[in-house]
């Protein structure tokens, strides 16, 4: 069936699972947020410990979206694999620092003659808790504000240059870390804007996640606390960020020439010319803002799962507009020919064919994960019950 | 190439090669844990004997433990290939990042969503419903083994691709020869089967241990018979897939054979050599020609003496105890009467398919097609030599694999593979008599097996990763070629920082891991 699927369609069809990948990984970052929370939201050692479980039921979803996302990018889109992993090496190396200590922390914390001591282990959780969110953020932002890198294909066989056979070659000796200061177009703003926003929204569906699993009075107190403030910010980080973002030059692609040049509002542009993708912007706003209200208004337990669907359908939609409609979606600043776009950076039409019918399996991914996160969460949980757990964060 | 920057290569492999070691410390045993937590599940389920159950907790317990760390470390090598070998990425992109992917869709999911109802479902779902999840993680983490192994014995016999000189990468064109190549199907029975032979080695450890302190008797027994049956099994598996292994290296990649063998000068009816030492002809002791293996120098002037079987290395790697067996000589200088092509030669056809290849892009780009063409037949007819065209006649050397190191880690491999053997046949025999616990010797040798079934797992990964330098897609791209073009000091510093972290980590696992093994199974 995919075989009948145009080269172009099927590009398109892996961007969308890549979008798809990328949006439950913002989503699940809540773990995240959790890990950054532990402290505030608890008085004792116990409540602490509530909180490491709650969210510590979770953490592998996350962690293995995470690989997930990689590894399908790595699938569909080698060259962007191949530019920016070994080119941004030092955002990605803290991206992966902070998950390489988080894999362990949970399991280890508590247990007795841990060598490194219970503090290090819930300092790594920390660690992990603000700086993935951040970075992921910041890196993602990239995909609108551009990076400094080079392509040359057929740099594989040129032997006798001086520049030794390098396809990708990043322009900048601080290998992505750039992105927090690179100061044309004000991209830095905008990467950190996002970053923050991503880390706020972590936290902030941690509230709403920990709030519906806990019956423990006084860290649903604290979170109730809490809640407006990270409302606020939240909206106030984002809608920064995303204003702007309808407002600066894009990344346009000519369709007959492959030229990439720079377009005007190119971004707000891709939400009109793309009726559909605008939809989905708009149902995920409007689902973020419902589920905030139900959270601060009406105290109701569902509004994570209101805040969260609008977070998966605006990412998407963020994806969306990134790489469809004649943009390059992950754009370099310092030669804008070598901009990668979904024609330029995909794997051939075979393995796509071949990757899509792969593809068919992720429903019954989701199906499990359904099933065992409905059976993990069927109870409530505080100090009495995780007195009874013999088997505990 | 003059320009090659060796600091920057050898340190991107010294990282790969630190962070792969390290994770091999922990997979092992997750694949093999897995399956005995299963089977013993079962029998709890089936019996409804709640000793079963208090063993299963037991070892479920080291398993999350020794599964925490296995997971921290896993996470960087997937991203390494991005990282670290970007033009291998785009290279072969196009084939190797399928596995990986459908690695995470089918195995990491399935895999990470069980694992947490195993350890924490107990109470949540029915006692069916669990030994369903503890099974389906068992599966999940040998499916996880399965892609990325599929993935490791392409680059050993890159098969179901061609080059498109377009797009300037090689493309898959059969999926199932990539799944099914005779190499991967091999080495991934070879590699898991090896994993529950150290799986099994562990158990025993553990419980020998327990029993030399007196400590839980009988649930040791019973552990280390399910351990005993169980890695005998699987070393028999290992033995076997490790035979048709040598097969296929004899076949798909020669030089490494010939270092595996430390055979110098090839011969028909090659002996195999069972205990020997590798010197070097000018008189360096053993870890001077080590120095120099890591850099390729002197290969050319490696011995190995021992103590041989005759006929033996031509009927392992050909079934024909006549067989004529090449040797390092043979490879490097070519052997006309065996039909063996320098390495001189090599170099030349891999210089022309290049060439043509600039040409072709040049050709097509002034719109002379039918010129463009022409290059390209020639291209085509030299492309498997491709690699060979970045080295230099006054390189030759660095085609040569480090010959001492995958000698030795061969032999110690294959020493320990056939001790276990006959280990397990003496723990099995010991258990049923009832007289293992008056057997401290053997309980001692139990202990000590642990480090050794480690040291046989990591001695196989060298062999077989060490003994196909310098190639990363065999003959079509070396080590060099793949490199991500970073400066040298940002990969010293991210291997220092792997060090420190997995060191540490690898210290409080231990810690943890004796702290809980001392309780015993009374918790």
């Amino acid at each position: 069936m995919f075989e009948a699927l145009s080269y172009e369609n099927l590009q398109i069809y892996w961007w969308i699972i890549i979008a798809i990948l990328g949006s439950f990984l913002v989503f699940l970052l809540f773990v995240q947020g959790g890990q950054t929370l532990i402290d505030k939201l608890s008085d004792n050692e116990e409540e602490k410990t509530v909180i490491v479980n709650i969210i510590g039921h979770k953490w592998e979803f996350t962690f293995t979206t995470l690989v997930t996302f990689g590894g399908a990018f790595f699938a569909s889109f080698p060259l962007f694999y191949s530019t920016s992993f070994g080119g941004a090496y030092w955002v990605w190396f803290a991206i992966l620092f902070a998950f390489i200590v988080q894999a362990v922390s949970y399991e280890y914390r508590k247990k007795k003659n841990n060598f490194l001591g219970n503090k290090t282990f819930e300092g790594f959780l920390k660690f992990n808790g603000y700086a993935a969110p951040l970075l992921l953020g910041v890196a993602v932002s990239t995909l609108f504000t551009g990076s400094q890198f080079s392509v040359g294909k057929a740099n594989i066989i040129k032997l006798n240059s001086n520049l030794e056979s390098v396809i990708s070659q990043w322009e900048s000796p601080w290998h992505g870390l750039e992105a927090l200061w690179t100061t044309g177009h004000l991209a830095f703003l905008q990467n950190i804007l996002l970053g923050l926003a991503v880390l706020v929204l972590a936290r902030l569906m941690a509230l709403l996640y920990i709030r519906k699993m806990t019956n423990n009075p006084n860290i649903l107190d604290k979170i109730n606390k809490c809640l407006p403030r990270a409302s606020i910010m939240f909206l106030v980080l984002f809608l920064t960020w995303f204003i702007r973002l309808l407002f600066i030059d894009g990344f346009a692609v000519k369709p007959e020439t492959k030229e990439v040049y720079m377009q005007a509002h190119k971004y707000f542009n891709n939400f009109i010319e793309m009726p559909l993708v605008l939809i989905i912007l708009l149902i995920g706003l409007v689902s973020v803002l419902f589920g905030l209200y139900k959270a601060n208004f009406k105290k109701d337990e569902k509004a994570f799962w209101w805040t969260g669907a609008g977070v998966i359908l605006t990412v998407l939609s963020l994806f969306f507009v990134a790489g469809l409609n004649h943009t390059a979606y992950y754009p370099s600043t310092y030669d804008l020919q070598s901009s990668l776009t979904l024609a330029n950076s995909s794997s051939s039409r075979f393995t796509l064919v071949v990757m899509s019918y792969v593809s068919l399996m992720v429903p019954i991914v989701l199906g499990y994960i359904v099933w065992a996160w409905k059976a993990m969460d069927a109870k409530k949980i505080g100090i009495k019950e995780l007195e009874k757990e013999n088997e505990k964060y | 190439m003059e320009h090659i920057n060796w600091g920057l290569v050898d340190w991107s492999r010294a990282q790969f090669a630190l962070t792969a070691l390290y994770h091999w410390i922990f997979v092992p045993l997750t694949l093999g844990l897995s399956f005995m937590l299963a089977i013993m599940e079962s029998i709890y389920v089936k019996t409804g004997d709640e000793k079963w159950l208090k063993i299963e907790k037991f070892w479920l317990k080291l398993f999350g433990i020794n599964f925490a760390i296995g997971v921290a470390t896993g996470i960087i090598l997937e991203f390494e290939f991005g990282t670290n070998w970007s033009n291998y990425s785009w290279f072969v992109g196009d084939i190797f990042g399928a596995p990986l992917a459908i690695e995470g869709i089918m195995a990491f999911f399935m895999e990470s969503t069980f694992v947490a109802i195993m350890f924490f479902g107990w109470n949540k779902i029915s006692k069916k419903a669990h030994l369903w999840a503890t099974w389906l993680t068992a599966i999940g983490t040998n499916l996880s083994a399965l892609w990325i192994l599929t993935a490791n014995a392409w680059m050993q016999n890159p098969v179901g691709m061609k080059f498109n000189p377009d797009t300037m990468r090689n493309e898959m064109y059969d999926f199932w020869e990539v799944l099914f190549n005779p190499v991967g199907v091999n080495k991934f029975i070879h590699t898991i089967t090896s994993a529950y032979t150290y799986s099994a080695l562990f158990v025993i450890a553990v419980s020998a241990y327990l029993i030399l302190k007196n400590k839980n008797k009988a649930y040791a027994k019973y552990s280390m018979l399910v351990a005993a049956v169980f890695g005998f099994v699987s070393i028999i598996a290992t033995i076997t897939t490790g035979d048709g292994s040598a097969k296929q290296v004899a076949k798909y990649q020669p030089m490494k054979l010939a270092a595996m063998e430390g055979l110098y000068q090839g011969q028909k009816g090659a002996p195999l050599i069972t205990i020997g030492t590798p010197t070097v002809r000018n008189n360096k002791n053993l870890i001077e020609s080590m120095n120099d293996d890591i850099r390729g120098n002197n290969q050319m002037e490696v011995r190995v003496k021992g103590i041989e079987i005759p006929y033996g290395l031509s009927y392992l790697a050909f079934s024909d105890p006549d067989a004529f067996v090449p040797g390092v000589k043979d490879l490097v200088e070519g052997n006309a009467e065996e039909g063996i092509p320098s390495y001189q030669e090599r170099i030349k056809n891999g210089k022309i398919a290049i060439a043509a290849l600039s040409d072709y892009k040049k050709l097509k780009k002034e719109g002379n097609e039918e010129e463009a063409l022409k290059k390209l037949d020639i291209f085509k007819q030299h492309y498997k030599d491709f690699g060979y065209g970045y080295f230099d006649d006054d390189n030759i050397n660095e085609l040569i694999p480090p010959v001492a190191l995958t000698f030795l880690s061969f032999h110690a491999m294959v020493a320990l593979g056939g001790w276990f053997l006959l280990f397990f046949v003496l723990i099995y025999f010991a258990i049923m008599k009832n007289n293992i616990d008056k057997k401290k010797w053997l309980l001692r040798l139990g202990v000590i097996g642990l480090p050794l079934g480690l040291l046989a797992q990591e001695m196989g990964w060298i062999t077989a990763e060490a003994g196909r330098q310098p190639w990363v897609i065999q003959d079509i791209m070396p080590s060099m070629v793949a490199v991500s073009h970073i400066e040298t000091y940002n990969v010293i510093i991210t291997f220092a920082l792997f060090f420190i972290v997995f060191t540490g980590l690898l210290i409080a696992e231990i810690k943890i891991m004796t702290t809980e093994i001392k309780k015993g199974f009374n918790n």
